[in-house]
């Protein structure tokens, strides 16, 4: 993944650093968590190619390729079907072109999906979700303030829901909340970017939680930091944060026994 | 449980019939009469004085007349004879549990009613084929009533119709009492029918035909009156199942629409074409199928699932349908045998609804990996899965949101889910709902106030008809009391919930059939596992299988019986008459005011409260069970919120109140007004706690005493008010009579329950229809209570008489509750002591009303639930709950109080008080009491608040009536003192102001 970024009102970024930033998070997740890690060729002609996380969506056995929100991201799924393919995962495309859905509106529990209904995911998108994916209760979720659902909140654990302190955050949790006919610990962080985390739960190394650096949100990060079960690994991401990229958009997580 | 004789006995003395069934039936009503009418008068109180003034009739059930006869009297001249016949008929029902009785002894009973039926009005059972005209008789009649009913609401002078509707009222109100006797009282009933016998005749049967999950049929022959649990228990017994709980009779109307079998209701009331097919469904999926005891119970709901499944009806992924289907073949053919299993051997087997050859080798490769697995395992495996799937136990029902959006609404064991598409939309847990009702082809549930919010909403859905809405309803009733209702602990509780109205839940509960399953002590039956191969193999090895065919040609010989439908359809019609009747007549008032609409904009919720309400106890309960402590904060919060409404500004909450109870009137009074009113009550409040201290002492005997005749006097009450309604849309009398009723029921309940004496089980019966409703509300309050303790907080009870007459020339009552129900929230806000009780009971009100705080008890189960129950298509098109009529109206609210406690309220209403007798046959009266239970400083005090409400035209004499009222009150609570009256009068304005 290459720092060719969609260029948003705001600081520029510094390309040579968010690299450095990208390269870390894959050497964490390669080197020191000893993950597969397959990384997508970049390309420049797609600037936003390296939030992965926005075209696809696998769950077990199945990978939905989405049609993302943005007219300028559709070809990034070529890449992302091919490599998908490559795993031999079952794999639904949404060709309905009506339907929009970027992986960055969809959270997966472990036991239901919340499909945040944003700019880029729409009605039919998490309809289509919804069929692919039967067995789970799909859930929507009204997004307004912020680019994606996970913009402010991700799965930190099993059962962990870690949630920023917006308003807006708290009123999608209290959604997601009536929703669920599960009750989802939370963990509130002050920072809404810092609720955007990686949880994997690795048999070797047990609870693993990426998140963002002390450095950059103090404050959430001392709230990460009581979570005693959990291996924690900060990760700063101050770059793509500016072209609002968070930690779980640059990766997809296939649970997928290495056959590879 | 005894009610119906009571209510037999009432339908008679008014038909003044003789018949011979009488003489069956009297003896044990003479005796139970006698007795009431005994301990009443030993409790001290003059009931008969007081009560019976306006009828003269003089029998053994003297106290049920007097209580009833007013309101009887003038109904009962209007009562067509078929009516009377339907009570008969009800009667009749409990005879027919199949077993306990002896052919010869319904003949004789059946050759009794024919010969009441020929010689009066209210003949029993004679022959079904005779009910059953009847009962087409009456569904015609109802029709026209209920067009009448309808059409009322704009014109305001069709007395005539009134009267129907309110004779109408009554009989839906009987027959629900029958329904419910029947269950409760059926022993006493048989001995009775043994009692008189005359010549045997033949016992009717009907072949049954029941669909059995293995997918064999079980065929037997059944009374043509029995009971659904007769079958039921048949089948299960066929079946060799014990927990059968959680299982159902499904038959289907116009071959779409799949209905459970009430198993406490005859069979034949229930499916309208003859041919009796039924299957056998799993009705309550557990939620955990590992808790199940036996392995057989498990096998049957892995058979329910399996159907769900490849019938498409619970989607599952293609890898889980593989998965499902793998444990499929090893439950059923054991560990794969590569020689044994070839290729296609998974064909015979459906799967999915799209079964491919890829799923087929999925299956198979994974059937390889379950070597070793017993059945029962593979079983286990299967449902550990399937359970896990979103749409497990899920109750799909079409539905259409308020913007005519199709949707989906999901009846599960934790709540209703809400889909659009295969997307949730929202979700409503059980303990969020306050109320579930229907009305006509809409479906509401009344939601808990979210946290910031101040009042509870009231969501609406559009069913495709009424009776889907009726249907949808009745799962959920099933579902909550199923799934949420612990009652192993409170048996009268449940017991009431269960039998309440006559769509509750009659089963048990899961919590008791678990508990019920561990004390299973048998060994694991034997059973073979055959089912879910393909149709035609199942048919011909199934052992079980009783494939009579001819059955069918015999049921399609019989052919006709519609009747009993129809008869449910009428008393539904009637009860939605009344509902609708007096529901518009409040939206009309609410539609007039406007301040109510800037307060709620819940106006509609109170319109919504379809005619079925439902209202959930266990809310309280629930949430403590289940809750997070968010939404224990949350749920403070809205305490809080009430308190302080009540505490701090009474006038903006209590418009509020006022708008959403009842209604206009209000509005058309200026806020100060109302204000004043509320000013006053509230000194009232105080004084009256120091008298409840002084009284709580006695009440609990009273209570009961007192209970039995409230019971009486609501009976009357809501017989009145569906005159009210009828003849005016006076939704708030209706409304506050079932609120009062409530309140009566919960000091009835408890007493009833404590001493269940037979002696008071008639005038129960009868009132325990109104009253089932009422305790449901009641029991909510209670409910409330267990937040703070538990759920049973004994309650000490302070008594105060306040005795509200209410003068409505058509629309006004709710106001007077309103103001009744403020003060008693005022009053509970004062007592800080009791902040939790109150609290609690302030929660309930917000649950069930739109104003929480006015009305505790007010409106919720009981009237409306009566109406709900059955809606027939013609009130629908008259009446949409969306439509408003405007009703002008003044009101007019007079405030009269005792100066303080001790000072009897005689005083007060002394001036009243020499108001002579009403009697004028037009005037119909409801009386609602408030019995408030509070805990002060461990002083228990009782609060009993009467509304009465007088709706007549002209005619009456409001004063008198009045006067008779609050004559009757003191009479009926003589070591009560009456601390206040209101007077509220209504009047239209399109009318002449009478008062």
């Amino acid at each position: 993944c290459r720092q060719a970024l969609r260029s948003t009102a705001g600081p520029e970024v510094d390309f040579a650093r968010a690299e450095r930033e990208h390269q870390l998070y894959v050497g964490v997740l390669r080197g020191k968590l000893g993950l597969q890690v397959l990384e997508l060729p970049a390309d420049e002609s797609l600037p936003d190619c390296v939030f992965v996380e926005d075209v696809a969506v696998v769950c077990e056995e199945t990978a939905l390729l989405t049609r993302p929100g943005a007219p300028s991201r559709r070809k990034e799924v070529e890449a992302m079907k091919r490599v998908l393919e490559s795993l031999n995962l079952n794999i639904v495309e949404m060709v309905d072109e009506n339907a929009t859905l970027d992986g960055g509106d969809v959270l997966f529990t472990g036991r239901e999906f919340f499909v945040g209904l944003s700019r880029r995911t729409n009605q039919r998108g998490a309809e289509i979700l919804a069929d692919t994916f039967k067995d789970y209760a799909v859930s929507t979720v009204p997004v307004h303030d912020s680019l994606h659902l996970k913009s402010f909140c991700s799965m930190a654990g099993p059962n962990l829901i870690a949630i920023g302190s917006s308003e807006a955050a708290q009123k999608a949790l209290k959604t997601m909340q009536q929703m669920s006919d599960h009750r989802y610990d939370k963990l509130t962080v002050p920072d809404d970017a810092a609720a955007n985390c990686i949880y994997l739960n690795i048999p070797s190394k047990g609870h693993v939680l990426l998140h963002r650096a002390p450095e950059e949100y103090p404050e959430s990060a001392k709230v990460f930091e009581k979570l005693k079960d959990h291996m924690l690994i900060p990760i700063a991401n101050t770059e793509l944060e500016k072209v609002d990229g968070s930690l779980t958009c640059c990766s997809v997580l296939i649970n997928k026994s290495s056959e590879l | 449980m005894t009610t119906e004789v009571g209510s037999e006995a009432e339908v008679k003395k008014d038909s003044e019939q003789l018949g011979p069934d009488k003489a069956k039936d009297k003896p044990e009503e003479a005796s139970e009469t006698p007795d009431d009418q005994k301990s009443r008068e030993t409790s001290g109180e003059a009931q008969d004085s007081s009560v019976p003034a306006p009828t003269s009739q003089s029998s053994p059930n003297s106290q049920k007349k007097e209580k009833s006869s007013p309101e009887s009297k003038g109904i009962s001249r209007f009562l067509p004879p078929w009516l009377k016949k339907q009570k008969s008929y009800t009667l009749a029902e409990p005879k027919d549990e199949p077993k306990k009785r002896a052919t010869g002894e319904e003949q004789g009973v059946e050759e009794s009613e024919s010969q009441a039926l020929e010689g009066v009005a209210q003949p029993r059972k004679s022959l079904e084929e005779a009910a059953e005209n009847r009962e087409n008789a009456k569904a015609d009649d109802k029709e026209k009533h209920s067009i009448s009913a309808e059409i009322q609401p704009s014109k305001e002078d069709g007395k005539e119709t009134e009267v129907e509707e309110a004779a109408e009222k009554k009989e839906e109100k009987q027959e629900e009492k029958e329904n419910r006797e029947t269950k409760e009282v059926q022993t006493a009933d048989i001995k009775t029918d043994n009692i008189p016998q005359k010549s045997p005749k033949k016992i009717k049967t009907v072949q049954c035909k029941v669909m059995l999950l293995d997918g064999t049929e079980y065929s037997c022959d059944l009374e043509k009156r029995a009971k659904g649990q007769v079958l039921f228990d048949k089948v299960c017994e066929h079946l060799n199942l014990l927990e059968k709980d959680y299982f159902g009779l499904l038959f289907y109307e116009n071959s779409e629409q799949k209905n459970w079998l009430d198993s406490s209701k005859e069979i034949k009331r229930q499916i309208r074409s003859l041919p009796w097919i039924f299957t056998f469904n799993v009705k309550f999926y557990p939620p955990d199928p590992s808790q199940l005891t036996e392995d057989i119970t498990r096998y049957f709901l892995c058979l329910q699932l399996r159907q769900d499944i490849a019938s498409g009806r619970l989607p599952c992924s293609f890898v889980t349908h593989a998965l499902l289907g793998s444990y499929t073949l090893q439950a059923e053919l054991g560990d794969h045998d590569p020689e044994e299993h070839r290729s296609d051997y998974i064909s015979e087997f459906q799967f999915a609804p799209n079964q491919t050859q890829e799923m087929e080798e999925k299956v198979a490769e994974l059937h390889k990996t379950h070597r070793g697995l017993t059945p029962a395992q593979a079983d286990s495996q299967f449902l550990e899965n399937a359970k896990r799937l979103s749409m497990y136990g899920v109750d799909l029902h079409h539905a259409k949101d308020s913007e005519g959006v199709d949707i989906m609404l999901g009846v599960c064991a934790n709540g209703l889910l809400i889909y659009k598409d295969r997307l949730r939309i929202n979700r409503f847990a059980w303990p969020k709902i306050l109320k579930i009702s229907y009305k006509r082809s809409n479906f509401y549930i009344k939601v808990r106030p979210a946290e910031q919010e101040q009042f509870e909403s009231t969501i609406g859905f559009k069913l495709p008809n009424h009776r889907a809405a009726k249907r949808l309803w009745k799962v959920c009733v099933e579902h909550h009391t199923f799934f949420r209702l612990v009652s192993p602990e409170q048996p009268p509780k449940a017991k009431f919930l269960t039998l309440g109205s006559k769509f509750r839940y009659s089963g048990r509960t899961q919590a008791q059939t678990r508990q019920a399953s561990t004390l299973i002590d048998r060994p694991a039956p034997y059973f073979e596992r055959t089912s879910s191969k393909r149709v035609s193999r199942s048919l011909d090895g199934a052992p079980m299988g009783i494939s009579d065919q001819s059955l069918l040609r015999d049921f399609s010989a019989t052919g006709g019986q519609a009747a009993g439908d129809k008869i449910i359809d009428l008393e539904a019609a009637g009860q939605a008459k009344l509902k609708e009747s007096g529901r518009e007549e409040d939206e009309s008032p609410l539609k007039t005011p406007q301040l109510e609409l800037a307060q709620d904009g819940k106006i509609s919720s109170l319109r919504v409260d379809g005619e079925n309400i439902y209202v959930r106890h266990s809310n309280l309960m629930l949430e403590d069970l289940d809750k997070t402590q968010d939404d224990l904060l949350k749920h403070q919060a809205s305490i809080s919120e009430l308190k302080r409404n009540f505490m701090e500004s009474t006038p903006e909450p209590r418009p509020n109140e006022w708008e959403k109870r009842r209604i206009t009137p209000l509005s058309l009074q200026t806020q100060g007004s109302s204000h004043e009113t509320l000013d006053i009550v509230e000194e009232k409040k105080q004084a009256e706690f120091g008298i409840e201290e002084t009284l709580v002492i006695d009440e609990t005997n009273k209570g009961k005493m007192q209970v039995a005749t409230d019971a009486g006097e609501t009976c009357k009450v809501e017989h009145v008010s569906k005159k009210d309604s009828s003849s005016l849309p006076s939704d708030s009398s209706s409304s506050s009579s079932s609120s009062e009723s409530e309140d009566e029921e919960v000091g009835e309940y408890l007493p009833h329950h404590r001493a269940i004496e037979e002696v008071i089980r008639e005038e129960q019966e009868e009132e325990e229809d109104m009253k089932r409703k009422e305790r449901e509300e009641n029991t909510q309050h209670v409910e409330a209570i267990p937040e703070g303790s538990k759920l049973n907080v004994p309650v000490e009870h302070t008594q105060v008489p306040a005795e509200d007459l209410v003068q409505e020339n058509r629309v006004t009552v709710a106001t007077e509750e309103k103001n009744l129900s403020e003060q008693i929230k005022q009053d509970l806000g004062e007592e800080k002591e009791e902040e939790q009780l109150k609290l609690n009971g302030d929660v309930s009100h917000v649950d069930i009303d739109v104003a929480p705080q006015l009305i505790c008890c007010s409106e919720p189960p009981v009237v409306k639930t009566e109406m709900v129950t059955i809606s027939d298509a013609t009130q629908r098109t008259e009446i949409s709950t969306k439509e408003i009529p405007i009703v002008q109206t003044e009101t007019k609210t007079i405030t009269y109080e005792s100066s303080q406690l001790d000072g009897n309220a005689v005083g007060d209403t002394g001036v009243l008080v020499s108001a002579q007798t009403i009697t004028s046959e037009s005037i119909s009266t409801t009386t609602t009491t408030h019995i408030t239970k509070m805990v002060k400083g461990g002083v228990s005090e009782t609060r009993i608040e009467k509304r009465i409400v007088i709706t007549g035209d002209a005619d009456i004499d409001h004063d008198e009536a009045l006067a008779q009222a609050i004559k009757e009150a003191k009479e009926q609570h003589p070591d009560m003192s009456v601390t206040r009256v209101v007077v509220h009068k209504e009047t239209e304005l399109a009318e002449e102001d009478e008062d």
